[in-house]
């Protein structure tokens, strides 16, 4: 049976910046577990020489003229109405960067 | 006023000036505030309705090209995944609780233009994760012909307005059976289109090679013209095609795919679906046994590639630009988060997500062999009839095995018609599915309307 263990559970948590408590840990230990082992039937299918399909549409490269149209744009102010977090028209984000610390 | 049923009678009864379409907005707001326990809606737009109605009255009072507002006067619900421009639009997610578009999904727009009137936004499973409407931060959605039941997901609101008559038409999106399901437990038609035929844009997006943007009504005709409306290139969404309208062949040949009636159907689901055969037989449409061997495989392949989407769509909701931050992600979008990051992480990527890619091609080539023998398809759309509340809540994997039959339509990128055909023992919904091939919608319709001719099929709301 595959199964994932807590240490694969907090490494896909983190990739997906997700903070997950204690009781989640467990519970989705289970979960994915009992759902990723049902995946496992996959196993008993023949795809040697089969192509993976990432689409339906049967189409191929799409294109437009690289134009700005003005009535496709948002302005700046309707761009940024989804947050109160704003800092001279810029989204403040949280720092990435710390001080150097070895001057 | 009496209830109104379809397009046509509200057209009419505008146009005959049997009733107002202020009346009309009244009306329905009446029903919704009478209702409020179905939990049906997550915001109701009554300004936009009536002012969107005082435009169709004063319309109405010139001569106006009748032809061109198809929709005139008829109120639609739009699932709460579609972004309209200074109404909420939440995803039934807390992660959007308070947030406002600044601007309109092309159907939304399409609809208005077309004569609708926006009474307001629905309920649904967040992020459309979901087969029973549970999965909504904002409360599960009941189901109007019995409130211990589900009404299916994830457009549960959706179906629900209409079922109850809380809007003639509705809006939804199916990405595995989220259009057609609910539609099937609550007793509506629902469309799934072929994927490409409607444009996404606007619409929060879940899976992105499976999302179809689909629709309710009461009958097949009224689906027919919402379709007609909404699809169609729009500039914003690459992945849609136009496709004229094609008649349908003069005699049409129907398959019944023998893995769709494996075990764990329901009796009378299946005996539902089999008299529905008989009635296409007896009006001389030729019926043969098609198989599509990798039907068993549509839950395995469904839940690699569709969380695998799902934890990339959602990877953009940090809370910085708009909406709130990934603390507030409910239980069943974590799992697919999780599952998806799983799923496509270094090392497990080859032996899910790309064998997954794999047995899709396989089961398209099914349903290519299938069509070369058919023009389409009939199926049950559950494996039963709606469950109740709380049944499957608490173990992910039987609730997502409620797909079984309807994600394959959507991993094939095939269109596909829920139609309701009746009432099991218990006084819930039955119904059928129609798929056929990538852009056959015009034969599903005339099938299906053919069904709801000669059964004389007369709508009834789920509440009086």
């Amino acid at each position: 049976m595959a199964t994932l263990t807590k240490a694969d559970v907090l490494h896909v948590a983190k990739l997906a910046k997700l903070d997950i408590g204690e009781g989640e840990i467990k519970k989705y230990t289970e979960q994915l577990s009992s759902i990723v082992d049902y995946f496992s039937e996959l196993g008993e299918v023949d795809t040697k020489n089969i192509e993976p399909t990432s689409q339906t549409t049967g189409l191929e490269n799409v294109f437009r003229q690289d134009e700005v149209k003005e009535e496709n744009c948002l302005s700046q102010d309707a761009a940024t109405s989804g947050t109160g977090k704003l800092y001279n028209g810029y989204f403040k984000v949280k720092a990435i960067l710390t001080e150097r610390t070895d001057k | 006023m009496d209830t109104l049923l379809t397009i046509k009678e509200t057209r009419e009864g505008l146009i005959a000036k049997k009733f107002s379409a202020v009346e009309l907005v009244d009306e329905y707001l009446g029903r919704i505030n009478k209702n409020t326990e179905l939990n049906a809606f997550l915001t109701i737009s009554d300004e936009v309705a009536y002012s969107e109605a005082k435009e169709i009255d004063k319309l109405l009072e010139t001569n106006i090209e009748r032809d061109q507002y198809p929709l005139l006067g008829s109120v639609v619900a739009h699932k709460d995944l579609f972004l309209t421009k200074g109404v909420r639009t939440t995803a039934a997610s807390k992660v959007l609780e308070s947030f406002v578009p600044e601007y309109s999904a092309t159907v939304v727009e399409r609809d208005k233009k077309a004569g609708a009137i926006m009474i307001g936004k629905t309920n649904c499973d967040a992020w459309a994760h979901g087969a029973s409407g549970e999965n909504s931060d904002f409360g599960p959605t009941l189901n109007p012909w019995n409130k211990e039941y589900v009404p299916g997901g994830s457009s549960s609101g959706s179906a629900v307005s209409v079922a109850a008559g809380l809007s003639l038409i509705a809006t939804g999106t199916d990405t595995g059976g989220s259009v057609r399901q609910p539609a099937n437990f609550c007793g509506v038609v629902g469309l799934k289109p072929t994927y490409g035929a409607v444009s996404r844009y606007g619409v929060v997006a879940m899976a992105s090679s499976l999302d179809s943007i689909g629709c309710f009504g009461h009958t097949v005709s009224d689906v027919e013209t919402i379709f007609n409306i909404t699809k169609g290139e729009d500039g914003f969404d690459s992945t849609v095609k136009n496709v004229e309208t094609q008649k349908p062949k003069d005699r049409l040949k129907i398959g019944i795919p023998k893995e769709y009636f494996s075990e764990g159907i329901d009796r009378e689901v299946e005996k539902s679906v089999m008299e529905a055969v008989k009635v296409f037989r007896s009006n001389g449409i030729e019926i043969v046994d098609v198989t599509l061997p990798n039907t068993k495989y549509a839950i395995s392949v469904y839940y690699i590639v569709q969380p695998a989407e799902v934890s990339s769509n959602l990877g953009r909701y940090d809370g910085i630009r708009y909406g709130n931050g990934r603390n507030a992600f409910g239980a069943e979008a974590k799992r697919r988060i999780m599952l998806g990051t799983f799923v496509l992480s270094a090392g497990y990527y080859d032996a899910y997500y790309l064998k997954a890619q794999k047995v899709r091609s396989k089961m398209i080539g099914d349903f290519d062999e299938a069509f070369k023998k058919v023009d389409a398809l009939i199926a049950p759309v559950s494996p039963t009839g709606a469950f109740k509340l709380g049944e499957k809540a608490s173990d992910p994997l039987k609730m997502y095995l409620a797909d079984i039959y309807t994600a394959s339509a959507n991993l094939v990128g095939i269109p596909g018609l829920a139609i309701p055909s009746g009432f099991n023992s218990l006084g819930l919904p039955l119904g059928f599915q129609l798929m056929g091939p990538r852009f056959s919608e015009d034969t599903l319709f005339a099938l299906g309307k053919m069904y709801q001719e000669v059964t004389d099929y007369k709508p009834k709301l789920a509440i009086i």
